[in-house]
């Protein structure tokens, strides 16, 4: 087993390495964290080529970028830790211990520090970035997920999966104020332009709610309803809104769509057909392209914000999980 | 050696976990109070004799379906913390023998929303009691047809997947393979017909071919014994030989009497499935997808030995009543079966969908996984077997097949 494993990393290395002899240094990158390979895949923005394929810890999952477009942190779910990427030089420069089985991780909008929920232990860690150091740890409901930071960066928003809750973290005084109940296994959560609402996908539940931030209530709530799709595949995880805060693009999980949501009606648009068991979403920093990671097709969807249309597809590491986006 | 490591450290953060819950809770400790007492689910547990294994390397734990249980009331309180509403679980182990529906009476009077690890014949007397008419049961142990069938009851609601639908997922599966020639053994158990006439359903609704249909019986006798494989390893070949073609040996032996001995013992090198080998479950070990591998370490840190089927059915029985009451915002039995049935009911069950209840047995709808002892190796239903409802209504009795008529 564990042979096996190190000759796929070593092999990965020769191929990784080959790749970036013949590469040169390109405007936008795209970081794309590989659950079964171990790896982070990075792409050309403009060619969508792999530069790179970069060894991380084992089951890499949540990947932010850091403010300074320095650092790529990547939460490694069973070895506990985060591999910290050298953006200049594309490999895994320091680790920094997480706490166990870290999901997915934000970063304060300073990017000093980290902020990880840990699955298995219920828990939200606050890390310094620059040396690790734990500040502090929040206690919330079961198998928290997805972390969403206020542009103030004085509010924290986690969900939690089986509890079925997103909680609201008061910063300063590092504290949960509210617990705001929403439709069942909630994965990210995401505040919308502006800041006043905050945004959870509930993959279970199937729709995403719309909570006021300062109200802690859930306002309203989206649904979607796919003709030839059965309810039950209808899996709302990844959420993105669009750089002018029109659009909302919500990935459907295992329907295989991304829906278009208009933000001022909250109605869908538009359905756009990807790969299967679409996770993740991310904009390029132009906002005119989205990208979808297909987790069950290992692959990457290029989708035109203005035309709605996706242009196309490239190969990615096995099961894709979630992206950061270098400008 | 990583497991173990995992617990510890599990054990560690758990200590941790509740230190530092502390300040927290308090902020909600207002809300809790004013709810008032935390509402109480019985776990009715009847007293039966333990699955006798082949293999020394299983076992049916003491706590088997109880851990669960209590794993998932950890749960739904911690969620409850948030919103001011406590449970608490009271546990009854009825003696062996016991007459369940005396013994229940005087504890209906005190519980309306019962978990029944109870088997088939135990479920029916408690349903059937007076006392018992508005409570809901939920059944965490049983797979019987009938009682999804004749003999379903109103306020029973089951968990575990009928055996009508373990056959389904498994010829699925196999139709799906080409692999649809099956010699089918069946053992000396009522269970065992049931099972191997459900597999024959089965075949016929899915276009699976019982080359034969074989009864067999053999008296395992002692099955911890220092000698002994040299007879398996006549006898089994004997119990398969001279069948027609087939590519599967579907097995119906519920008791664990020969169907372990068969794998690499047949008369022709095929495979085994059915209640031995390749099984339909609700649950497994090492099942990961979907989430499942965080309730399998959460699980393993709390009861220190991995999750079976039954812990499962224990663990979704409590997390139910937590997401009917939540959900639904009522405590009273008769609301919450109403809640149940209905439209807005969903439950999360790390199988990648709401699981909800039929209306026509209620019969929790789920997909369910084929599995060796080690590994998963699907998931049923499988890709392209249709329904014009749910998916998961290719599994089990739908609703134009049902016997079920409710007299309440």
């Amino acid at each position: 087993m564990s042979i096996h494993a190190m000759r796929l990393t070593s092999a990965l290395i020769f191929v990784a390495a080959l790749i970036a002899d013949g590469a040169v240094a390109h405007a936008s990158q795209i970081f794309i964290s590989n659950e079964r390979d171990n790896t982070v895949t990075v792409l050309d923005g403009a060619t969508l080529s792999i530069i790179k394929t970069i060894p991380v810890g084992v089951r890499p999952r949540g990947i932010v970028i850091t403010p300074d477009h320095r650092e790529v942190l990547v939460c490694n779910g069973d070895s506990g830790d985060i591999s910290v990427i050298d953006v200049e030089r594309l490999e895994v420069s320091r680790r920094l211990d997480s706490g166990p089985d870290p999901e997915t991780l934000a970063l304060s909008p300073d990017g000093d520090t980290v902020y990880v929920s840990n699955e298995d232990d219920s828990m939200v860690t606050l890390l310094a970035r620059a040396d690790g150091a734990v500040l502090a740890k929040i206690p919330v409901g079961i198998e928290p997920e997805g972390l969403a930071v206020s542009a103030d960066g004085k509010t924290v928003i986690d969900v939690s999966e089986s509890t079925s809750m997103a909680h609201f973290i008061d910063v300063p005084s590092r504290t949960v104020v509210a617990n705001v109940l929403v439709d069942a296994r909630p994965r990210v959560a995401a505040f919308s332009p502006g800041g006043k609402d905050v945004w959870v996908t509930s993959e279970i539940g199937g729709t995403v709610a719309i909570i006021d931030a300062s109200m802690h209530k859930v306002k309203a709530k989206i649904g979607f309803d796919l003709p030839g799709v059965r309810k039950e595949l209808i899996s709302p995880v990844g959420l993105q809104f669009s750089l002018d805060g029109a659009s909302a693009f919500v990935a459907l999980g295992r329907a295989n769509r991304v829906a278009v949501v208009d933000v001022a009606t909250l109605k869908v648009t538009k359905y756009l057909l990807v790969g299967d068991r679409v996770w993740q979403l991310a904009l390029s920093p132009d906002g005119k392209t989205l990208y979808a990671v297909n987790g069950l097709t290992n692959d990457l969807s290029v989708i035109d914000v203005a035309s709605l249309k996706v242009l196309r597809s490239t190969p990615v590491g096995r099961l894709p999980w979630g992206l950061a986006i270098k400008p | 050696m990583r497991c173990r490591l995992r617990s510890a450290a599990g054990a560690a953060l758990g200590l941790l976990w509740v230190l530092v819950l502390q300040p927290v809770s308090s902020a909600f400790a207002a809300a809790a109070q004013s709810s008032g007492a935390p509402l109480a689910i019985l776990y009715l547990a009847g007293a039966y004799p333990k699955a006798q294994y082949l293999s020394l390397l299983q076992t049916e734990p003491d706590d088997d379906g109880e851990a669960g249980a209590r794993l998932a009331l950890n749960e739904i309180n911690l969620t409850g913390r948030f919103v001011g509403r406590q449970y608490a679980l009271d546990v009854v182990r009825l003696k062996p023998g016991a007459d369940v529906a005396a013994e229940a009476k005087p504890l209906l009077a005190k519980f309306d929303l019962v978990i029944a690890n109870l088997a088939a014949p135990d479920l029916m007397a408690l349903a059937k009691t007076p006392e018992a008419k508005d409570a809901v049961i939920l059944d965490m142990r049983t797979s019987e047809d009938f009682l999804r069938q004749e003999q379903c009851a109103r306020n029973v609601f089951h968990l575990p997947p009928s055996t009508a639908m373990q056959a389904d997922a498994l010829a699925q599966f196999l139709v799906a393979k080409g692999w649809r020639r099956w010699l089918l053994l069946r053992g000396p158990a009522a269970a065992d017909a049931a099972f191997a006439d459900d597999i024959r359903l089965s075949a016929a609704r899915f276009g699976g071919k019982i080359v034969e249909d074989r009864r067999y019986a053999y008296d395992v006798g002692a099955r911890r014994v220092d000698t002994g494989y040299q007879q398996i390893q006549r006898q089994m070949p004997l119990a398969t030989s001279s069948a027609p073609p087939h590519d599967v040996v579907a097995v119906a032996d519920a008791a664990d009497l020969f169907g372990d001995y068969l794998p690499y013992n047949t008369s022709e090198s095929r495979l085994v499935v059915g209640t031995q080998g390749l099984a339909p479950v609700a649950w497994h070990p090492a099942f990961q997808e979907y989430s499942a591998l965080q309730m399998q370490h959460r699980f393993e840190i709390a009861a220190h030995r991995p999750m079976t089927e039954r812990d499962y059915e224990g663990w979704l029985a409590v997390r139910i009543i937590g997401e009917a009451v939540i959900r639904s915002g009522r405590t009273e039995a008769k609301s919450l079966g109403d809640f149940l049935r209905g439209d807005d009911f969903g439950v999360a069950g790390f199988k990648g969908q709401a699981l909800n209840f039929r209306k026509w047995d209620q019969q929790l709808r789920q997909p369910l996984l084929l599995a060796t002892p080690l590994m998963v190796v699907s998931m049923s239903p499988q890709e392209g077997f249709l329904h014009p409802r749910f998916l998961t209504d290719t599994l089990g009795i739908d609703q134009p097949e049902t016997k079920c008529r409710f007299t309440q």
